[in-house]
């Protein structure tokens, strides 16, 4: 019996986490999310792939490395602390998801076989299927899609999405195709870019096995909520290390704060609702893994537990820092503001509670 | 990741579930003693009408089996066997899902035992161990004092040795069981000149002793859980001392994780959860049931996330004491506070899903489980209080996790 990462999940996860703190320091954030530093964005997410974060989940027969989820929970957890600003959740662990259960054998192919060499990249607009919001709708029929959706994932770098209606049935759009406009939406978390796009008769291949299945969809929601809440979990570990580290050099009243009490027992509340949160996330990996009866539960429990918790660290924490945790010369904010887009993408926690207890037949 | 224990273990429950099997429904007669007495009275509440069976008589058929004692010699009453871990956690988990009642436990067998075998000189050992294991020898834990709770080295009760004896002056509080205890194991400051820490020592003291006074005390679940215990020339033989003169603080931090790691077990929890899910589907409110209310469908998986959290968070503490080399950071650091939180939580909703019924107490019309919740909720406010508040938790945590500085010592006073 062994719980926890194993070895090699620790070194691709130091290896991402050592890569982004030597090329993808805090100054550099700030200046992608100020729209510069394109070239440098693109550097960091081509030295992302030379890693090999594109290939985890894609077969070793496809090209990839044929890993697992919880392998890239481990990565996910880098990201999010290095509040990354680059693509991961939808091309690199949702597509190939959706592709293995949802593909058509011939579809299945040629899609890994591009993806692992980075001919094809995927954003994800799944956003109709769990909670459409202010009335948007797809329609897909005869291999066209109209209509609208919002909060598409990590469109930075592709060339093409995948779209799910509200039934689940996904497929996929190339960009270059005619009729359509993609909208930015400006969130408060800049690390990241969301769109809404709209589409007009748009030309879409639909994956064979989604049209009479919802698994594709259900399975990459899964994995999804687990890779978020493992962002979230990085994130909030960052957000604690820089609340411990800042409280033992600040000093007021002649004694560093860290020696108060009220400072001390903020800092150990943190830690002591993070620290479950592990195992929880590792856990949820692992059943999706093992295809465990209860995994779509415990990916449901992850996803809104590690939101409530990581909302409650990215509170405290800034706190400890006091007036300077408010500004936006510290950068605290980036993490602070990834957490609350994470609470939101792929389903709210009262969202995803919902369906936790209808999936346990309450 | 690896949760599977291997096929001689799946071996070794589906044995153990054989015996729950075979024992289903023993109620035993004179539970007095143990701790958390009164829990296990509640949770037996749902009586069956099974075999009865004495404390000490049950005790003796789960060390037979293995079931307890497992890995202490068979020279002082255990078992004999290897240290198991996996054995051991595979136990706990099928008894808790069983309707037979637990081991005892209790300061005796999770404390002084321990600390015997570790510390305590091979007379002690074959004297009191044997009959603690069977549930004969009850034991009391004397730390304590009205002035000593959260800064236990400030103890003052005295022991001076006259004319090779131990006499005892002062007075002790707190004290679980202590009504039905033969033996008391107590911090004494025996060296009164040396530093604070080092004045102590871990005296074992015969409760029928001459100069012993109990007074109960009532605590707000309206049990006795506690007592107040006054020592008045309380003469004791010189040999009854565990370790050295002085040493008593050592001693007895040599086995004060045993305390805080029993007082919160993710099985229990777990089986709490799953009755109060029961209970939301069975209860109902102008007629709808619980479970199809949307605020407490809520907040039941709230609190589900929470307990699947604390439950897999053990299980990663287990797989560090089967790993050697595993670090699993602060995941072991935090059960108390965690643990005892959680459950003071849990059924504190249990409460709340019942309305004015989860107000109903004692022997009440109309109760649910005897009171059980509104019992279990007060009783874990008691150990959020005890055994290290979660206050000193969190310094614990903070100070030996997170490295932060200690208070400073001029705050420390005298």
């Amino acid at each position: 019996m062994y719980f926890g990462l194993s070895e090699d999940q620790i070194f691709f996860q130091d290896n991402v986490k050592k890569f982004l703190e030597d090329q993808a320091p805090l100054d550099s954030i700030k200046k992608i999310t100020e729209g510069e530093n394109l070239e440098v964005k693109k550097d960091l997410h081509q030295g992302l792939i030379n890693l090999g974060i594109n290939n985890i989940l894609i077969p070793e027969s496809n090209g990839g490395l044929g890993l697992d989820l919880l392998f890239a929970t481990a990565v996910s957890q880098s990201l999010g602390e290095g509040v990354a600003t680059l693509p991961f959740i939808g091309p690199y662990v949702m597509a190939p998801i959706v592709i293995k259960y949802g593909a058509g054998d011939d579809q299945r192919e040629k899609l890994f076989n591009d993806m692992s060499q980075n001919l094809i990249n995927f954003g994800v607009g799944f956003s109709e299927y769990f909670g459409s919001r202010d009335s948007s709708e797809l329609s897909i029929s005869d291999n066209k899609v109209s209509g609208r959706t919002l909060f598409v994932l990590d469109t930075d770098f592709a060339s093409h999405v995948m779209l799910a209606d509200k039934t689940g049935q996904i497929g996929v759009v190339s960009l270059d195709s005619n009729g359509i406009e993609i909208v930015d939406l400006t969130t408060v978390d800049k690390t990241r870019s969301y769109k809404e796009m709209r589409f007009k008769e748009t030309t879409i291949e639909i994956l064979e096995k989604t049209k009479s299945s919802t698994k594709a969809i259900e399975k990459a929601l899964d994995a999804g909520r687990i890779i978020n809440a493992a962002d979230s979990l990085g994130a909030s570990q960052a957000m604690i290390n820089k609340a411990v580290e800042y409280s033992k050099e600040r000093k007021q009243f002649n004694r560093v704060i860290g020696s108060f009490q009220a400072v001390k027992h903020m800092c150990a509340e943190m830690t002591a609702e993070l620290e479950p949160c592990y195992s929880l996330v590792w856990h949820a990996a692992h059943s999706f893994d093992d295809s465990s009866e209860d995994s779509r539960l415990m990916s449901c429990l992850a996803k809104s537990h590690v939101a409530e918790v990581s909302k409650m660290v990215a509170k405290k924490a800034t706190e400890v820092h006091g007036g300077m945790g408010f500004t936006d010369l510290l950068g605290l904010h980036f993490w602070f503001k990834r957490i609350g887009l994470n609470r939101h993408i792929l389903g709210s926690p009262e969202i995803v509670r919902e369906e936790a207890a209808k999936i346990q037949g309450l | 990741m690896d949760l599977n224990y291997g096929s001689e273990y799946e071996g070794f429950r589906k044995e153990v579930q054989k015996f729950c099997k075979k024992y289903s429904g023993v109620t035993i007669t004179n539970k007095k003693g143990g701790a958390l007495t009164s829990l296990n009275a509640v949770a037996d509440s749902d009586k069956s009408n099974g075999q009865k069976v004495t404390r000490s008589e049950w005790q003796k058929i789960l060390i037979k089996n293995g079931y307890f004692a497992r890995s202490i010699p068979k020279e002082y009453g255990g078992f004999g066997g290897e240290i198991d871990i996996i054995k051991n956690r595979i136990i706990a988990s099928e008894f808790a899902s069983s309707k037979i009642p637990p081991p005892m436990g209790g300061q005796g067998i999770d404390m002084l035992v321990p600390t015997l075998l570790e510390l305590g000189t091979q007379e002690q050992k074959e004297k009191y161990i044997k009959p603690t294991l069977h549930g004969e020898m009850i034991w009391c834990q004397g730390y304590s004092e009205p002035n000593a709770g959260s800064d236990l080295a400030s103890l003052q009760t005295k022991g001076e040795l006259i004319k090779g004896n131990w006499v005892i002056n002062g007075q002790k509080i707190w004290t679980s069981t202590a009504q039905y205890s033969q033996m008391m194991f107590c911090l004494v400051r025996t060296e009164p000149d040396a530093p604070k820490h080092a004045g102590i020592s871990y005296l074992l003291i015969p409760m029928d002793t001459p100069g012993i006074e109990i007074r109960p005390l009532v605590d707000m679940t309206l049990h006795a859980g506690f007592n107040e215990v006054f020592f008045t020339d309380v003469t004791i033989p010189e040999t009854n001392i565990v370790g050295k003169r002085g040493e008593g603080w050592a001693v007895a931090n040599a086995t004060l994780g045993h305390e805080r790691g029993s007082l919160t077990n993710p099985n229990a929890t777990m089986s709490r959860l799953n009755l109060l899910i029961d209970r939301m589907k069975e209860e109902t409110i102008n007629g709808e049931k619980i479970i199809d209310n949307p605020a407490y469908r809520d907040r039941l998986i709230k609190l589900q996330g929470k307990v699947m959290a604390f439950q897999s968070n053990a299980l990663r503490v287990l797989s560090a004491k089967l790993n050697k080399g595993q670090d699993v950071k602060m995941a072991g650091m935090i059960q108390k506070l965690v643990g005892t939180e959680l459950r003071h939580e849990l059924e504190g909703f249990g409460i709340d899903i019942m309305g004015e019924l989860g107000t109903l107490y004692e022997d009440s019309p109309n109760i649910r489980d005897g009171g059980s919740w509104q019992f279990t909720y007060m009783y874990y406010l008691g150990l959020i209080i005890g055994g290290g508040t979660s206050q000193i938790q969190k310094n614990i945590i903070s100070e030996r996790g997170l490295g932060m500085p200690r208070e400073p010592k001029t705050q420390q006073g005298a």
